[in-house]
């Protein structure tokens, strides 16, 4: 067990090195001028040479990149020509744009991207396990042809169409929302709800038609065991088999890949951020790539990629945990 | 030859042989399939017509048509359903006016073309790592095993992001795009190839190749690739409706294909502060991505159980074994 989870991590810490080499080396190519850009409009080149000398650009890349390294595990001091900002570790670096620590920034976009998964997750948990179950109870029949259609079509729609009509139908027509604007929880948590419910359904409905899936064919697998026999021939009812017996086969893959979800969508939901206009990780992402910010780009796809990661070591910790027979190696 | 003439074009790629025959004879029998294959015929003609059509219809992609347009409400159309006339068969672009009709079209070539050419470029590079690490050594086989898994556990579409903002204005887009899903979507494949690859070796027909003398290049051509195509070929039928979502996720974001070139992600995006003055902005683009990515998805689960009825359809939800990893496929979100 502790060998497991030792040698996993060594092998996360392995894939997150060679992702910031990978992410590092192709920004390091980028043809924009980060310091033309940090600098704004109207600098003369000789501003922009001192801007350059700041942010260390003059280094070679091999250079830049060792400072990187050094910055996250022991943290490093940036000079702004006036005076010298301690960045401490883990220290992504400063954004050009802001000349905000990165890692200050990451931890202030994560409670709205947190705030939106955690709900989601609420939502893929109940509708799509349930619907889940509901298909495998009524396996065969009529409420069987109409999940499975449904669970086709969801799995299949990008997240902003779905969410696109969402806000069409509940705030435009029925008017029973205002728009979502995101609300921190601290200043108003029974707004933050509110703002909150659509992106919720959102992105857990979209996700939900996955968690069906998973769950009737789970569930089906463990119908078709030894033990469930067992409890047939004692006579115990069919609804009571499903969602007594056969749902625990259906426990562990579910509670393992909602983990995986969790670590991804920690890294930022991009796709109904955006839509919904949630200050998250993944919209810290996008202003990022547009304003060319390497270091914010690269500090959130190194947030993303150690989130994503450490979810696949707890996922495999969990399954385990959920299901004896499952042996860590 | 001798063979009765089977004028109707079984999936492409395999020859019409008496297993394509087969293949197509299964096809027929499935309404669902027969009618996401029409779906998309008709798609992919429209698309190639697209400049026809816009001729025919006496309008172009970029034309600004400010009289059309009610700049006191902010430049919603005039007229129902988003303007449509007889000149505008689709309506209008709100703000700007542009057909939309030309604009959906141009938009269909864009996401056709991109998903098509990234299928390429995947399953191009994903069937020559898989055969490498299948027929290469331990060595080979472990290094390349592991940049898979870091490909697979990697944010695709934050990776994707990430990279079209590196790469030059000027360089050509639907070909970025290409390049970047294609680059970073191989690994489903080659983890295919790689299987069918280990199982395929052990068979007599190419252990007698090898012992004939050929070379593990010449083995991979002359006698693995013909097997490989049917699971490559269902493969890429399942990428295309992925990379189709992954385009438009991007060009929804910004980072897809640069205006004024017309893409569906990109008008759902803009269409985001219309929905309420404009419902058909969003109906329109939103219906036909919906449906094309329907219509790729139900064609290549048919295609792949007429290719293997052992395989029973995916979409039937449950009654395959939904392994944890394949669960794990990368979703846009």
């Amino acid at each position: 067990m502790t060998r497991f989870v030792l040698k996993r991590l060594a092998g996360a810490v392995l894939v997150l090195l060679a992702l910031s080499v990978l992410v590092y080396s192709l920004f390091y190519l980028a043809p924009g001028d980060p310091a033309r850009l940090a600098c704004g409009e109207r600098c003369n080149p000789q501003q922009i040479a001192q801007v350059r000398e700041q942010l260390g650009l003059n280094e070679s890349m091999f250079t830049q990149y060792l400072h990187f390294l050094q910055g996250v595990f022991a943290g490093r001091d940036y000079s702004t020509g006036t005076a010298v900002v301690r960045c401490d570790a883990p220290c992504l670096g400063l954004s050009y744009q802001s000349d905000q620590q990165v890692t200050r920034l990451v931890l202030e976009r994560l409670p709205a991207t947190a705030s939106l998964v955690v709900g989601a997750l609420v939502v893929w948990l109940v509708v799509g396990v349930g619907t889940g179950l509901l298909s495998a109870l009524r396996r065969g029949g009529p409420t069987e042809r109409i999940l499975t259609l449904l669970t086709l079509a969801g799995s299949g729609t990008p997240v902003f169409i779905l969410g696109l009509l969402l806000l069409m139908a509940v705030c435009a027509y029925l008017q029973w929302l205002p728009f979502p604007s995101y609300v921190p929880f601290g200043e108003n948590p029974e707004q933050w709800g509110w703002n909150l419910l659509l992106p919720w359904l959102t992105l857990g409905l979209f996700e939900s038609a996955k968690y069906a899936r998973l769950t009737r064919s789970a569930t089906l697998e463990t119908l078709a065991e030894d033990h469930i026999r067992t409890f047939r021939a004692y006579g115990v009812s069919e609804r009571s088999v499903v969602t007594r017996h056969a749902l625990r086969g259906a426990v562990p893959p579910v509670i393992a890949i909602s983990a995986v979800d969790l670590g991804s969508m920690f890294g930022g939901a991009v796709l109904t951020e955006s839509l919904f206009g949630i200050p998250g990780l993944g919209k810290t992402l996008i202003d990022g790539v547009k304003a060319i910010d390497l270091p914010v780009v690269v500090g959130v796809v190194m947030v993303t990629g150690t989130f994503v990661v450490l979810a696949n070591v707890v996922a495999d910790l969990l399954y385990a945990a959920a299901d004896r027979r499952v042996v860590l190696t | 030859m001798t063979a009765p003439t089977d004028t109707t074009a079984p999936v492409a790629g395999i020859p019409a042989s008496g297993a394509a025959r087969q293949v197509w004879r299964r096809l027929r029998t499935r309404p669902s399939a027969l009618v996401s294959a029409a779906v998309l015929l008709l798609l992919v003609l429209l698309a190639l017509a697209a400049p026809l059509l816009a001729a025919l219809e006496g309008q172009d992609a970029n034309t600004y048509h400010d009289d059309l347009v009610d700049s006191a409400r902010g430049g919603v159309p005039y007229g129902a359903f988003g303007g449509a006339s007889a000149d505008h068969w689709l309506g209008v672009e709100p703000g700007t006016g542009r057909d939309l009709f030309v604009r959906l079209l141009h938009g269909a070539r864009i996401s056709l073309l991109v998903a098509v050419g990234a299928t390429a470029v995947q399953i191009l590079i994903g069937v020559l790592v898989g055969l490498a690490a299948g027929l290469g050594g331990r060595w080979i086989d472990g290094v390349l095993g592991r940049v898979t898994d870091v490909l697979v556990a990697l944010p695709m579409l934050v990776l994707a992001v990430a990279l079209t903002a590196v790469v030059p204005r000027d360089f050509p887009r639907p070909l970025l795009l290409i390049l970047v899903i294609g680059f970073l979507g191989w690994a489903g494949t080659s983890r295919l190839v790689r299987a069918q690859t280990l199982t395929l070796k052990s068979l007599d027909f190419v252990a007698a190749s090898r012992l004939a003398g050929s070379g593990p290049w010449r083995t991979a051509r002359r006698e693995l690739l013909p097997s490989l195509a049917a699971p490559v070929i269902t493969y890429a039928a399942i990428l295309v409706p992925t990379n189709i979502v992954v385009e438009a996720s991007l060009s929804f974001l910004g980072v897809g294909v640069t205006p004024p070139t017309p893409s569906w992600g990109q008008m759902l995006s803009t269409a985001q502060t219309w929905f309420r003055a404009d419902p058909a902005y969003v109906l329109l683009p939103a219906g036909l991505l919906f449906v094309t990515v329907l219509a790729f998805t139900v064609l290549g689960d048919a295609v792949r159980t007429a290719l293997d009825p052992r395989e029973a359809s995916r979409l039937r939800v449950g009654t395959r074994k939904e392994s944890r990893r394949d669960s794990l496929k990368e979703t846009s979100r």
